[in-house]
């Protein structure tokens, strides 16, 4: 038998990514093509690929190119905002949904070109791209949900557009893959998706990693505690902050680095700086690469407080540089974590004491650095590949 | 001829509550009384009770059936508090006469591998509470969680007990059989073994779908207890009483094979029942030697479910540390509580390797995990320890 053929539709994929998704995407591709999978992947934005068994095309190969603009985490009212920054030429259109519509546009020529066996689309931007596709030609679509609507906006100012592009998404499609329990929940609360339609494959994490540990431990002073991830509702850094607060009236000797950025930054910097904490709690912008890896394996704990959060890949990132973690119960990856401390992103107390026993007990730290390393080898892409496979062929089968 | 010996466990702690760090020095209560409170209820109406009634049948309708069972303190000082009713119905099976009471820690503790001197203590504040609410006097010593070393039966021989219980285990035993009575290599206190096969088959298996055996009559197990006839002097049932009703549910016909059992092996004029220390008379038939620390649990059979990871390993020394501190206070309050914070359960909360022992260890556990129970264990032992460390009484040693 030949091998099976994806046309996968994505938006981001590093070194290019903003978040977790390009990360979880590049991780599927990888255990997919390891195990005799050919994937086309169709990215808004043209880049190298070097993973072997992978293809990357993007839309820019005929009429019309998509902006970079487009990607997973705005919100309309966010990309406008980004769009005025910009400043830039009315070229692609004025608002993320018709940036949406164009990419759907451009992967019919793709499908038109493409040979595939099945159709994988992840996430709402790329599920109208999912379903010409699949209209197109005729082959079955599995849409994979890694986030939704009502996750970036912490369940308040849902925008019903995007909604409305999520449920017929996953309406049309012939199977949905959601990242969690947690997510397929959601999906079947809000999206209306019958559970027998919905198949949990929990992410992993990849184990290159650079090494900074000497180095760092030369420079060491004081014990860090680290939150990265977008400065956004969805991810909790208010909570953060007030549990960083809490912390530093018991041990003012500790540091908290705060890295990422979103829209959220300009407030909690505020915030800090009205406690007149900003010497304890620092912001170190957007963190990429190396830097990443640099930035945990200076931390003492890594503090995922999501208000929502589908998957996590983070914790996992965390814990393969040896950073015990620190988790909200409101997230995937508690699901399947064990060796972590676990808390309810609203409860600043149980967030700031457990922080502060990590700080304080040495023997719970290498307890937890330990296990968590042991537990994260577990993680690997291979296996969640392995699902998404065992659901092509589901789908495959059902259109013989 | 085999002597059938049962010896049930009964046991529960006193847990902790979920104490934070921003409880210390606030006076808040260590002890979760509201979720003790409400497990002896549960436990009670699910085992103790309608256990006792079927046991207290079964005395009654055989002369020859007998049983022993050995209570921890904190057991029994809950069960009056929250569950007199409990405390009568065991003092209605002892009055039977057809009941022996082993002796152990009161605290159920580990202190046998930290203090001699507070061993001696709780086994006796343990032969004291026996002696107040049954009427009887131990003469068999069940350490805690069955943990045994060839100090530990030295020690419990020089106490005066004439014999003691330990795991019958293969990577000790070798080729030689759990069902004859041995003594330690340098002492002779009489050891009795636990048949762990046949113990549990009943504790363990008994509603377990997957194993070839389901499901296990009586008919089936009396037959391998009879196999013993001809090599072996006794089969040891040892088990958590808990396992009726409340580790196997009542709907798995836990209670039904219990009230079938004895009556089945006394169908064969081989059989008989025999309190523990009535095994201790029986012939000595070989010499074991065990240096290390042996237990009842989980796979390994060692003391790693209590001692086996860091942190378990320093909240026990800290806390036995404050030994001659918290003594010397002479505030019977203050010892109680130290002396609760012993109790076993505390540690084996913090037990992280669950995930190769399946999930008792969780089970088992009121908190979250086993890093929840050393953090809260830990802001107890700190509250007490700062209140010992500021006390007017304080004594510099």
């Amino acid at each position: 038998m030949s091998a099976m053929r994806v046309l996968m539709f994505g938006w981001e994929f590093p070194p290019y990514n903003q978040g977790g998704l390009g990360t979880a995407c590049e991780g599927l591709v990888k255990g997919l093509t390891t195990q005799g999978t050919d994937v086309t992947l169709v990215l808004p934005r043209h880049q190298e690929c070097v993973i072997p068994g992978c293809r990357i095309i993007s839309p820019q190969f005929k009429k019309i190119m998509v902006s970079s603009l487009l990607h997973g985490y705005a919100t309309s009212e966010a990309y406008d905002a980004m769009w005025a920054d910009k400043g830039k030429p009315s070229l692609y259109g004025r608002n993320l949904f018709a940036e949406v519509h164009r990419y759907a546009a451009a992967a019919q020529d793709v499908v038109a070109e493409e040979d595939f066996d099945v159709i994988h689309a992840h996430d709402w931007l790329t599920y109208k791209a999912g379903l010409a596709a699949k209209k197109m030609s005729g082959k079955p679509l599995v849409v994979h949900v890694h986030a939704t609507e009502f996750d970036r906006t912490g369940d308040g100012a849902v925008n019903q557009y995007v909604y409305e592009i999520e449920r017929e998404g996953m309406q049309g499609a012939d199977k949905v893959i959601t990242v969690s329990e947690f997510t397929k929940r959601k999906v079947m609360e809000q999206y209306g998706v019958p559970a027998a339609k919905i198949e949990v494959v929990h992410n992993a994490v990849a184990f290159n990693s650079h090494d900074f540990r000497d180095a760092i431990a030369l420079q060491k002073q004081a014990p860090l505690v680290l939150f990265l991830g977008r400065l956004t509702l969805q991810k909790g850094p208010d909570y953060f902050i007030q549990a960083a607060k809490k912390v530093l009236e018991y041990a003012p000797h500790v540091s908290f680095a705060i890295a990422g950025s979103g829209d959220m930054q300009g407030r909690l910097m505020n915030q800090v700086a009205a406690w007149d904490l900003s010497d304890k709690i620092s912001f170190t912008g957007f963190l990429r690469g190396a830097a990443v890896d640099r930035m945990y394996q200076m931390a003492d704990l890594y503090v995922m407080p999501s208000v929502s959060e589908p998957f996590g890949i983070t914790p996992l990132e965390a814990m393969r540089n040896d950073v015990p973690v620190l988790i909200s119960h409101q997230s995937g990856v508690s699901e399947v974590v064990n060796h972590a401390l676990k808390i309810n992103f609203w409860d600043v107390n149980d967030m700031a004491a457990k922080i502060l026993a990590v700080l304080e007990h040495d023997v719970l730290h290498s307890e937890l650095k330990r296990n968590g390393k042991k537990e994260v080898y577990t993680f690997n892409w291979n296996e969640p590949a392995r699902k998404c496979m065992g659901v092509y062929w589901n789908v495959m089968a059902g259109y013989v | 001829m085999v002597s059938v010996c049962f010896y049930f466990q009964v046991h529960q702690p006193f847990r902790l509550r979920p104490y934070q760090i921003f409880d210390i020095g606030t006076g808040k209560p260590y002890f979760d009384e509201s979720k003790n409170k409400q497990v002896m209820h549960k436990v009670a109406r699910k085992c103790y009770l309608p256990t006792n009634n079927v046991m207290l049948e079964l005395l009654r309708q055989h002369p020859e059936f007998k049983i022993s069972f050995s209570f921890s303190g904190v057991f029994l000082e809950q069960a009056q508090r929250y569950s007199p009713e409990v405390i009568r119905s065991f003092q209605k099976l002892i009055a039977t006469g057809q009941v022996e009471v082993l002796a152990e820690t009161y605290y159920h503790s580990l202190c046998a591998m930290y203090s001699e001197e507070e061993f001696k203590t709780q086994v006796a504040l343990h032969a004291k509470t026996v002696k107040e609410l049954f009427g009887v006097t131990p003469t068999v010593f069940r350490n805690t969680e069955l943990i045994y070393s060839n100090h530990i039966a030295s020690m419990v021989e020089k106490m005066g007990y004439k014999g003691i219980l330990l795991e019958g285990w293969d990577h000790v035993l070798g080729w030689r059989s759990p069902n004859f009575v041995y003594k330690p290599v340098m002492g002779e206190i009489p050891l009795l073994l636990k048949n762990y096969k046949l113990s549990d088959d009943v504790a363990f298996r008994f509603s377990n779908k997957g194993w070839k055996e389901h499901p296990l009559t009586v008919e089936k197990f009396s037959q391998w207890l009879l196999n013993v006839n001809g090599n072996g002097d006794t089969v040891n049932l040892f088990m958590d009483y808990e396992t009726f009703g409340e580790h196997q549910w009542e709907d798995t016909g836990i209670f039904n094979f219990l009230r079938y059992l004895p009556a089945e092996l006394l169908k064969h004029p081989d059989t008989t029942f025999a309190f523990p220390s009535e095994i201790a008379e029986l012939p000595v038939r070989g010499e074991l030697d065990i240096p290390y620390l042996l237990s009842w649990a989980d796979m390994e059979r060692d003391v790693s479910a209590w001692m086996g990871n860091d942190m378990q390993k320093s909240a026990l020394g800290k806390l036995y540390e404050l030994e001659q501190q918290v003594t010397r206070m002479n505030d019977p309050e203050l010892l109680h509580t130290w002396r609760k914070l012993q109790t076993s359960d505390h540690f084996y909360y913090m037990c992280t390797k669950w995930f190769n022992d399946g999930d008792v260890h969780k089970y088992f556990s009121p908190y979250e995990s086993p890093y929840d129970a050393f953090i809260y264990f830990m802001n107890v032992f700190k509250d007490m320890k700062k209140g010992l460390d500021t006390s007017p009484m304080k004594v510099e040693l």
